[in-house]
């Protein structure tokens, strides 16, 4: 039974992960319909900027995190002027392959800079909480908390502002959004830092309880697709709902059916929800 | 229309050159790194058949090359299966696991058909990493048998196992161009270009996609197997994501829907990664940002612009891409 | 003797029914009319007919052989073929190209036969070209074989389009609104070419919003108004009838 608390916990660990991950997606793959094959590596350099300067530098943990959110804003808010924005009314087989590249660059960029090597990162809450007789990482729980706020935040931010609603129009129909007048390039390049930016907290978040190394945002873009594909392109509860379903299911899976292959459920997820449905369990919005 | 003489003037005298380099790179190292781009271009033009033919992005493109390696490999080290029976026998399995594959997801459009396909290729990958009591996992397989001989002729000589792929190669292209040139192409390239119109006249699309993944499949197999026959060991890294990569920025850079564009791309992205082996850890970065400036101001490749230079001279090129 | 039924064709998309409860025949031999204002569900028809939408209810029988549940590629092997409402082609490939794409449902060499230039392909090459020049004659673009299709005018587009539609000899062809953004005296030879091809024995279906043209050509009509059928009859017939009159007068 603890067991399984445990691995529920685990869980909803992970799936707080994913889902800020996949929101990013999401929002990108909503309002610009591309799909961004590099958004692992977002997450990727996000870990490796908040590591680079507590380790290196000294800066205390939330600090460290702040400015790799921005720097990855500011990556994103480029990425999309530079790449993908020229390649708007170009065939969709473009915008991919120009995300495949970007792709490659940054993850040898990080291998690069950093080398190979799993690196490891201290967090500033060491030690072990209770929670109704569990042992927790406090790490963990501060994972909890932050996602927690921050997508609470978000939810916020989409509905209640008309920045955010701009967004949420867009996602949900980039033509309608034109329609009525919203400024719908401004909206894609807020886009992109927006979602750079939460990939950058889900790295920076996770660093200290997992391992930073270069191809550790390869997975993660996989996993990512596989939430987006199964909640709907474009769905932000889908991305949330999504994450911790399928953090859920891996933990789960690893523990009782096999962990060799934990990696593999998101991809058969994947493979099996387009089996059965080739354009994904929800249509896009017309 | 593109008059046949012309067309047929390039690959032939690429081959000419390319008979008669052995004899001018004697080095065993030249030799095993032309072989390599020899298997690579197979490669190359097997995504080539699905990409630029057919228009779908498949990136479960190293996954299938892993299959007729590993197909191959285990065959010749577990069951003592030679070379030249283990070769047909991966070319066949990635053939028919290409045809099943393809079945269900070309029935993806798009961007749909891109991710599945890429999460395919990474279960295949995956599967062979941590299969570890078929496949060895991280540790690979050795000891993989080398093409045996044929009557007189060995293959023992890194010389002759360069003309060997050489001679795959020259294969490979013949029938890609004969393929293209027949209806059976023309099929392929109506399909891509419209594929309503395509139905309207009676075209089955899916199956002419579901070939053109099927035989994107098979080649990769057929380079796959080849490059474990002429190494002689095998990692999991050759079903890797990177592998199927590198393949696309070959292709990309050669020109997409090209005959021969995807070989010269092959040649001249991995040539330079071996002559400029000095910059071995920032290569990755070149090719990243190689293939984005591609994709943005040179999106037909070398091809294309061949293609647009002759068109300058006066020439009318109706596309046949 | 029928060559196409429609029985209680309906189309929803959503909340919308864009084709309610149709019911139509067309005879072998006839050249029918179908009318209606804009938005009527005409083109929606046909896309059901060739099968290029899945139909929410209904049956279409062609020749007696019930192909609702048929694929577009399949019922055009059956002998359907039809043009596009906006001119659709191959717009890169040349114009001899394009009409042989069109008559490859005719030949059946494949990949071995590709990949071992059997005398089989051959054979058929030249069978394809025949009639792929021959059918460029029939519709008087034989000069124009080796442009690019893009290069040519909207009005030898459309020409093109009912060459392609017609190179595989089908028995029934479906035009839509062919005579739309021609001027008068390229309508006159496109009602020509259509008797023509009547003539020829195929039966044609035809979607127009030309009144001359349709009262000329069709024997009859069949006129749609929010996706059902309000009239249908002669073009006598058609003339007087007071629903009909409502329908184009109530839309303005």
């Amino acid at each position: 039974m603890e067991l399984f608390a445990q691995q529920v916990l685990n869980g909803l660990v992970t799936g707080s992960v994913y889902s800020l991950v996949a929101l990013g997606l999401t929002l990108i793959y909503g309002t610009m319909h591309v799909p961004n094959f590099a958004h692992g590596q977002l997450y990727m350099l996000g870990a490796y900027v908040s590591y680079a300067l507590v380790t290196r530098a000294g800066v205390p943990y939330w600090g460290a995190l702040g400015v790799s959110v921005v720097a990855l804003a500011l990556v994103g808010a480029a990425l999309e002027r530079l790449v993908f924005r020229p390649l708007r009314h170009t065939p969709p087989l473009n915008a991919m392959i120009a995300a495949l590249g970007v792709m490659l660059c940054l993850e040898a960029v990080a291998q690069n800079i950093w080398g190979e090597e799993f690196r490891h990162m201290d967090s500033p809450y060491s030690g072990v909480v209770s929670v109704f007789g569990l042992p927790v990482a406090a790490h963990r729980l501060v994972l909890l908390v932050a996602a927690a706020g921050l997508m609470i935040g978000l939810l916020l931010f989409l509905t209640r502002t008309l920045a955010g609603s701009a967004i949420r129009a867009t996602a949900q129909s980039p033509e309608g959004a034109l329609l009525v007048g919203i400024d719908t390039s401004r909206v894609a390049t807020a886009t992109f830092a927006l979602s750079a930016a939460l990939a950058a907290v889900a790295g920076s978040l996770v660093a200290p309880i997992s391992l930073v190394y270069p191809s550790m945002g390869a997975l993660v873009t996989l996993k990512a697709f596989a939430i987006v594909v199964l909640g709907g392109m474009g769905s932000v509860p889908g991305a949330l709902v999504g994450g911790y379903l399928l953090a859920m299911a891996e933990s789960l899976g690893g523990t009782y059916v096999s962990a060799t292959y934990q990696d593999l459920v998101a991809f058969v997820v994947l493979a099996l929800v387009f089996t059965f449905k080739p354009s994904g369990l929800f249509r896009e919005a017309a | 229309m593109t008059p046949p003489r012309l067309s047929r003037a390039m690959p032939v005298a690429l081959l000419a050159v390319a008979a008669v380099l052995p004899l001018f790179f004697p080095n065993e190292y030249y030799l095993q790194i032309l072989t390599q781009g020899y298997i690579f271009a197979i490669s190359a033009c097997g995504l080539n058949v699905i990409l630029g033919l057919a228009g779908q992005l498949s990136l479960a493109h190293a996954g299938f090359f892993g299959i007729g390696a590993y197909t191959l490999a285990l065959l010749g080290t577990k069951a003592g299966v030679p070379f030249w029976a283990g070769l047909p026998a991966g070319v066949a399995l990635s053939a028919a696991m290409g045809y099943g594959i393809g079945s269900i997801c070309l029935r993806s459009r798009g961007h749909y058909f891109a991710i599945f396909t890429m999460a395919v290729g990474l279960i295949i990958h995956l599967v062979i990493q941590k299969w570890e009591s078929l496949t060895h996992g991280h540790v690979g397989v050795i000891g993989v048998p080398g093409p045996g001989a044929i009557g007189p002729v060995t293959f023992d000589s890194s010389a002759a196992r360069s003309y060997l792929a050489l001679g795959f190669l020259a294969l490979t292209i013949t029938a890609i161009a004969r393929l293209m040139d027949s209806p059976v192409g023309r099929t392929l390239m109506a399909v891509r270009e419209n594929e309503a119109l395509a139905s309207a006249v009676g075209l089955d699309a899916m199956a002419a996609k579901r070939l053109a993944f099927t035989i994107s499949a098979a080649l990769a197999g057929l380079a796959g197997g080849l490059f474990a026959g002429s190494i002689g060991f095998l990692g999991p890294e050759s079903s890797n994501v990177e592998m199927t990569f590198n393949t696309l920025l070959y292709v990309m850079v050669g020109g997409i829907g090209s005959l021969t564009g995807p070989v010269a791309g092959t040649f001249i992205v991995y040539g330079l990664s071996q002559v400029l082996a000095v910059l071995q850890q920032f290569q990755m970065v070149f090719f990243g940002v190689a293939l984005v400036l591609l994709i943005l101001f040179m999106p037909t490749g070398l091809a294309g612009v061949w293609r647009s230079a002759r068109a300058g001279w006066g020439g009318r090129v109706v596309q046949r891409p | 003797m029928t060559l196409l039924e429609v029985r209680g064709l309906s189309k929803s998309f959503g909340g919308l029914r864009a084709v309610d409860d149709v019911h139509f025949a067309v005879e072998t031999g006839s050249i029918v009319g179908i009318i209606g204002p804009n938005g009527a569900g005409k083109t929606t028809c046909f896309n059901l007919v060739s099968r290029a939408l899945p139909v929410t209810s209904g049956r279409i029988l062609f020749d007696g052989q019930d192909v609702t549940a048929l694929q577009a590629h399949q019922v055009a092997r059956r002998g359907l073929a039809r043009t596009f409402q906006s001119t659709t082609l191959f717009t890169e490939a040349s114009v001899l190209d394009n009409v042989m794409v069109g008559y490859r449902q005719r030949t059946s060499a494949g990949v071995w036969d590709a990949l071992l230039r059997s005398r089989r392909l051959a054979r058929e090459e030249q069978d394809a070209q025949e009639a792929g020049r021959g059918i460029l004659a029939t519709v008087g673009l034989a000069d124009l074989a080796d442009r690019t299709a893009g290069s040519l005018t909207q009005e030898q587009q459309k020409r093109l389009a009912i060459a392609v539609a017609l190179v595989a000899g089908p028995r029934l062809l479906l035009l839509d609104e062919p005579s739309a953004g021609i001027n008068a005296e390229q309508t006159r030879d496109l009602i020509a070419l259509i008797e023509s091809i009547a003539a020829g024995g195929v039966t044609v279906l035809l979607i127009e919003h030309q009144m001359q043209v349709v009262m000329h050509l069709c024997q009859r009509i069949m006129v749609l108004d929010y996706g059902r059928k309000i009239a249908e009859g002669t073009p006598d017939e058609i003339r007087r009838d007071p629903a009909v009159l409502e329908a184009y007068l109530g839309h303005t």
